[in-house]
C-alpha cells in the first residue's frame, strides 16, 4: 500500500493510492486517524495526483476525515486531481463542502 | 454473437480491485470509451463491496460475477449468499447506510444507477442478494 503521509507546519499531507476503494480506504482512515488524534493538525491535504479511480468508498472517508478535522477547528483540501476522481467528487457533492484543485490539464465536468 | 464469462473469488477488500479489472479486461473487445470502462468499473466497485460489507458482513465467502455481452450490450450479475436485504428500497436510497458506524456514504447505488443504465436488486432475506446490471457501449469514436 503507497499511501504517505507527512507532517509539516500543522498540516498532515496525505498521497492518496492510485486506486481509492474500500481496501485502501480503510488504510488511510486508520494512518490518518492516529495521526489526527495524536498531532495538532489545523490542515489535512489530500494529494490526488496518483489516483485514477475513486468509488463511494473513498467518498465516506473523504466526509469522514472532513468531519473530524471541522470537529477540530481544521479545514481540508483535495489537490492535483484528475478528470476521473473530480467527476466522482462532483457527483457525490464533495466538491460543494471540500475545496477541490485540479491537477494540470485536467477538466472539470 | 452472444458470449460469457463467469468469475468466483474470496470476499475480501484486495478482491475489490480484481473484480474491477477482470470485468475492464472482459468488456476490452467491445471497444469501450475510457469513461465507459471508468463506469463500469465504479459500478463493479461497489457491488462488490456492498457483497463484502454488508452481504457477508465481513466473513469469507464466494462473490460471483457473470458477464455477457451481447452486440452492444454489457450485462453483469453480481450474487452473493449472505444475509440478503430487508428492504431493498430503502437500501437503494441515496445516503442511506444500515452501518453508519462504517463511515459509508451511502452513495453505493447512487454510483451504479448513475454509471449503467440499469440496475436491478434481488434478494431475499438470509440467502443472498444479486445486482443485475446493464450497460450499452457505444463503439468508440461515435
Amino acid at each position: 500500500m503507497e499511501t504517505r503521509l507527512k507532517m509539516a507546519d500543522h498540516i498532515l499531507w496525505i498521497r492518496v493510492p492510485g486506486e481509492l476503494d474500500h481496501h485502501s480506504a480503510e488504510v488511510i482512515c486508520r494512518e490518518a486517524d492516529r495521526r489526527i488524534q495524536r498531532e495538532d493538525i489545523r490542515e489535512v491535504i489530500f494529494d490526488f495526483a496518483d489516483t485514477t479511480f475513486c468509488d463511494s468508498s473513498g467518498i465516506g472517508m473523504l466526509m469522514g476525515r472532513y468531519k473530524m478535522i471541522r470537529a477540530l477547528g481544521g479545514r481540508v483540501r483535495a489537490v492535483r486531481v484528475q478528470a476521473q476522481v473530480a467527476r466522482i467528487l462532483t457527483l457525490s457533492g464533495v466538491a460543494k463542502i471540500i475545496p477541490v484543485e485540479l491537477s494540470e490539464g485536467g477538466r472539470e465536468k | 454473437m452472444k458470449t460469457t464469462m463467469k468469475v468466483e473469488f474470496d470476499s475480501i477488500s484486495e478482491n475489490e480491485a480484481f473484480a474491477r479489472v477482470t470485468v475492464a479486461a472482459f468488456m476490452s473487445r467491445m471497444n469501450p470509451s475510457i469513461d465507459e470502462v471508468a463506469d463500469v468499473k465504479t459500478a463493479v466497485s461497489e457491488a462488490v463491496t456492498n457483497a463484502i460489507i454488508h452481504g457477508y458482513e465481513g466473513e469469507v465467502h464466494t462473490i460471483t460475477i457473470f458477464g455477457q455481452i451481447e452486440g452492444e450490450m454489457l450485462e453483469l450479475r453480481i450474487t452473493d449468499q449472505g444475509v440478503g436485504i430487508q428492504d431493498i428500497e430503502k437500501a437503494m436510497e441515496p445516503l442511506y447506510t444500515s452501518r453508519p458506524e462504517l463511515e459509508r456514504s451511502g452513495m453505493g447505488f447512487l454510483f451504479m444507477e448513475a454509471f449503467m443504465d440499469e440496475v436491478q436488486v434481488q434478494s431475499s432475506p438470509g440467502e443472498g442478494t444479486t445486482v443485475l446490471m446493464k450497460k450499452k457501449i457505444r463503439k468508440s469514436g461515435e
